[in-house]
């Protein structure tokens, strides 16, 4: 048997070896970037200046369009309005001059007030909707720059700021912008290697699981908003100094195309994919001249070619890691005795009530009239035939429905109804009849979003890898491993999950569910897809997670299993229940017997 | 004024309508909103230019032409953009695949036909006034493309078969009914009327390569506020989005009628995202 104090060790390890790899990109674009002067050629240098500054947009943008999977195509706005902020308050045409620092800083304050206001609509809204406000926004910033002549000048311009010695040079100023393209590189790194990185990518391809692990959509999205809001604002300033003079023209749809598509290109998820990508996007059509009026359809059949052929982009080409074959013929080998890293014993007892909940969608009742007790340290199994209500109940505790009748309390708390993220405060965790995991995510990963809630840093502590920021995540990737170590997945645990069998991700979710430390716990049909023999060391482990002081409630259509591990069984029929007592009551009740298990 | 008002914003209108229309029938089909809406659009309007005017063409073949290059794109668009993306789990990659292909035609058509806005021939030799054709054209395609949508989906067979996939899609394949053409047929017909509304619309809009962007999101609006898969609504939502801008437009200045647009169109959809006569959405757990 393997040794089993090296769980900690091996996270460490991980974690070590991850950061590295991880902080890969802005290496890259440091050393890169400071050695590009040794070749003496100025235009290459124009060009550089101009990829470091879309860079410093894209970066932000990538948290938005990548890691959240928000269609935001108009950013442009941002940039335009970055651009006009910095320029006119830095040429003093509508007040005495300013410094072009702190007209900078005003811009990206200005840029990051507006990232909100841009991206609000995504809080409400489905993809194509927000891919059309971003558009209008956009059509529209460009409209008002060129009618508001007093300020903008309309079509003929404003001069752009100067900044002074020593960023005066073409050299010099590209080193200014570079030394902000790193560290843009290095916090998106951060944020992408944190809780808030994870939580994101959950809402984009997990996000009815992201909930019930208490993420708030709406709150981590306004601050991703923010932050990319800011960052486009300061590459509008920065922007606007290197054109020197800035007409609305400059400010075409194509660019926001180039900032959407080099992060397509280079991969949703990665920070490396689209920071090559926007290298490439901006170098490529000055370097084969008969391109650049053809340069903006290239960069849409590029996106097409992409979207069809590689979804993953540059990152997923890159990702070698990932190529390995998995061992064949895996087993799953829970080890319960070793919960007890994970969870302490939860000794209070608790209950989670169910008082005559009614729900009705249309003309049927699903359920009608349900009353529940689910004690701590049992596990509780609710059966009956399909469309009894089983998975609707599920969903009223964790929050998915509002039941039009009756409630659902813990102890004496009343559970808010419609609102599954603020489940997992109350320490309720769950899983679902068809897992919902991040396929691109790996498995670790995929476990540590079950503890978002449980890290205290804030997002600009992640962004600048503050240490509190570093103990969450220290904190966090222990816990997972642990428990992962406990549902026997830990050889997996930095393999993709999209590349795990059916059964194993119904693991995972245990697992991330137990990140939670939960006090109630909700499985729905964790046997379904299973061998028999998973079915068994499945049994072992939820009888292990509720004698720890966990109250399971087990959704399940093998009778063996339930009556096996089961304390309680409450049977289903028509949303209404049909009989409730101990395993033996319930397979001698003859109603239960003619309506669901036969004789 | 009053009069100009009137009849340049209806037909403005029946333009956006047109191309709300345009959406509708590609969303009943597939669940997806294309991009290419408004790039039809765009290429009727050119089209007809490069038929009738440059080529000389007869204006009614022109027309068919025209139409029939708008089908064309449809087509294309479902095979190319929509028949692979709806195959892959991450079905909302149709965003991406319909922008990038709209951007392509944008961009071929901005190279190869002018970046600048080309005139857009007379169709009909009646002369100007209130009464213009260039008013009154677009209203009436409008109106008789939502009167043949109307015949053709309650009154034939494969209307009712269009009906059938777009309200319950497996239940139609399990009937039998070839799902695969109808979708090929419905964008097809989507592309018809798209490039209808660019070319009645032509005289207005002019042939210009950034009309695109444009009707996307105008034509959009309607059908937003208006609730999905609504010709009706969207009809109406066109028309009223019409009258407004060009109130707008003559009262305050156009800028401030685009800003004004924009601002309810985010209000509506913050206020109720299923749009003012749309039903909200269904379960997702």
């Amino acid at each position: 048997m393997r040794d089993t104090a090296s769980a900690p060790a091996l996270a460490a390890k991980a974690g070590g070896f991850a950061r590295l790899e991880a902080l890969l990109p802005v290496v890259v674009l440091a050393v890169g970037g400071s050695c590009l002067p040794l070749l003496g050629d100025s235009y290459l240098g124009v060009i550089a200046t101009r990829a470091c500054i879309y860079w410093v947009l894209v970066s932000g943008l990538n948290l938005v369009v990548g890691f959240a999977g928000q269609i935001a195509i108009g950013w442009v706005a941002l940039l335009t309005l970055g651009a006009y902020v910095t320029s006119v308050l830095s040429a003093g045409t509508v007040m005495p001059e300013l410094s072009p620092y702190l007209a900078l800083a005003i811009a990206t304050i200005a840029g990051a007030i507006s990232g909100v206001i841009v991206g609000l609509p995504a809080l409400r809204l489905r993809t194509f909707y927000f891919a059309m406000t971003t558009l209008g926004f956009a059509t529209i910033v460009t409209q008002i720059a060129l009618a508001w002549k007093s300020v903008t000048g309309g079509g003929v311009g404003v001069p752009g700021p100067v900044l002074p010695w020593p960023f005066a040079s073409p050299w010099g100023f590209y080193y200014f912008c570079l030394a902000i393209a790193v560290i843009c590189t290095w916090m998106t790194t951060n944020v992408a290697a944190s809780r808030f990185g994870r939580a994101l990518v959950a809402i984009r391809d997990a996000e009815v699981a992201a909930e019930s692990v208490g993420i708030s959509k709406p709150a981590l999205l306004i601050t991703v908003f923010v932050f990319s809001g800011a960052v486009a604002g300061l590459a509008g300033g920065l922007f606007a100094s290197l054109q020197s003079y800035i007409t609305p023209d400059a400010f075409t749809f194509d660019l926001s195309v180039l900032f959407f598509i080099a992060i397509l290109i280079g991969g949703r998820g990665s920070v490396l994919g689209p920071l090559l990508g926007t290298i490439i996007l901006t170098a490529l059509p000055e370097f084969a001249a008969p391109l650049v009026a053809w340069s903006t359809f290239l960069y849409a059949a590029l996106l097409l070619v992409i979207v069809l052929a590689v979804p993953g982009g540059i990152a997923e080409m890159l990702d070698y890691k990932n190529r390995r074959p998995l061992a064949q013929h895996r087993e799953i080998r829970p080890r319960s005795e070793l919960l007890s890293k994970l969870m302490t014993d939860n000794a209070n007892p608790t209950v989670l009530a169910l008082n005559n909940v009614a729900l009705s969608f249309g003309g049927l009742r699903a359920i009608d009239g349900v009353d529940l007790l689910i004690h701590s340290g049992e596990v509780h199994g609710l059966i009956g035939p399909n469309g009894s209500g089983k998975t609707t109940i599920l969903n009223v505790i964790s929050g998915y429905y509002a039941p039009q009748a009756g409630q659902v309390r813990l102890n004496e708390t009343a559970l808010q109804p419609r609102a599954p993220h603020t489940r997992a405060r109350h320490r309720i965790a769950r899983t679902f009849q068809t897992p919902r995991l991040i396929g691109a995510a790996s498995v670790l990963e995929n476990v540590m979003i079950g503890g978002t809630i449980d890290g205290h840093g804030a997002f600009v502590e992640s962004l600048l890898s503050l240490p509190r920021h570093c103990r969450d995540e220290a904190l966090l990737r222990e816990d997972a491993v642990a428990a992962l170590t406990a549902v026997g997945l830990e050889q997996l645990a930095a393999v993709r999950s999209d590349r795990l069998q059916h059964s194993e991700l119904r693991f995972v979710e245990i697992a991330r569910a137990l990140m939670l430390r939960p006090s109630f716990l909700l499985l729905d049909e964790p046997a379904a897809g299973l061998s028999v023999d998973e079915i068994k060391r499945l049994g072992a482990l939820i009888v292990a997670i509720s004698r720890r002081g966990t109250g399971v409630l087990l959704v399940e259509h093998h009778a063996d299993l339930i009556f096996d591990i089961c304390d309680r069984v409450t049977v289903l029929n028509l949303g209404k229940v049909l009989a409730s007592g101990s395993p033996g009551e319930i397979r001698a009740h003859r109603e239960v017997v003619n309506a669901y298990l036969g004789a | 004024m009053i009069e100009s008002i009137v009849s340049y914003g209806l037909a403005l209108g029946a333009v956006y309508a047109l191309i709300g229309i345009t959406y509708n029938v590609m969303f009943a089909a597939s669940r997806v909103f294309s991009f290419s809406a408004g790039a039809v659009g765009m290429l009727g309007g050119v089209f007809g230019a490069l038929f009738i005017d440059r080529l000389g063409m007869p204006v009614v073949l022109g027309f068919l032409a025209v139409l029939a290059v708008g089908a064309l794109i449809g087509i294309v668009t479902e095979i190319v953009t929509v028949r692979p993306v709806l195959k892959s789990l991450e079905q909302h990659l149709y965003v991406l695949s319909t922008l990038a292909f709209a951007l392509m035609i944008q961009q071929l058509v901005a190279i190869e036909w002018s970046t600048e806005p080309q005139p857009f021939p007379r169709v009909l030799p009646f002369g100007p006034g209130i009464f213009d054709q260039q008013f009154w054209l677009p209203m009436l395609a409008c109106g008789s493309t939502i009167l043949g949508l109307e015949l053709l989906y309650r009154h034939t067979l494969v209307g009712r078969a269009f009906l059938a996939i777009s309200e319950d899609n497996y239940a139609a394949r399990a009937l039998g009914l070839p799902e695969r053409e109808l979708r090929l047929a419905s964008f097809a017909l989507a592309g018809a009327i798209g490039a209808l509304a660019g070319f009645t619309g032509g005289e207005m809009m002019l042939a210009y390569f950034g009309n695109g962007p444009l009707l996307n999101f105008y034509g959009f609006v309607p059908v937003a506020l208006g609730g999905m898969g609504s010709n009706r609504g969207a009809v109406a939502g066109g028309l009223a989005l019409g009258l407004f801008q060009q109130s707008a437009n003559f009262l305050v200045g156009g800028v401030f009628a685009s800003v004004a647009v924009f601002v309810v169109f985010i209000l509506v959809l913050l206020i109720r995202p299923e749009g003012l006569a749309g039903a909200a959405a269904a379960r997702r757990v």
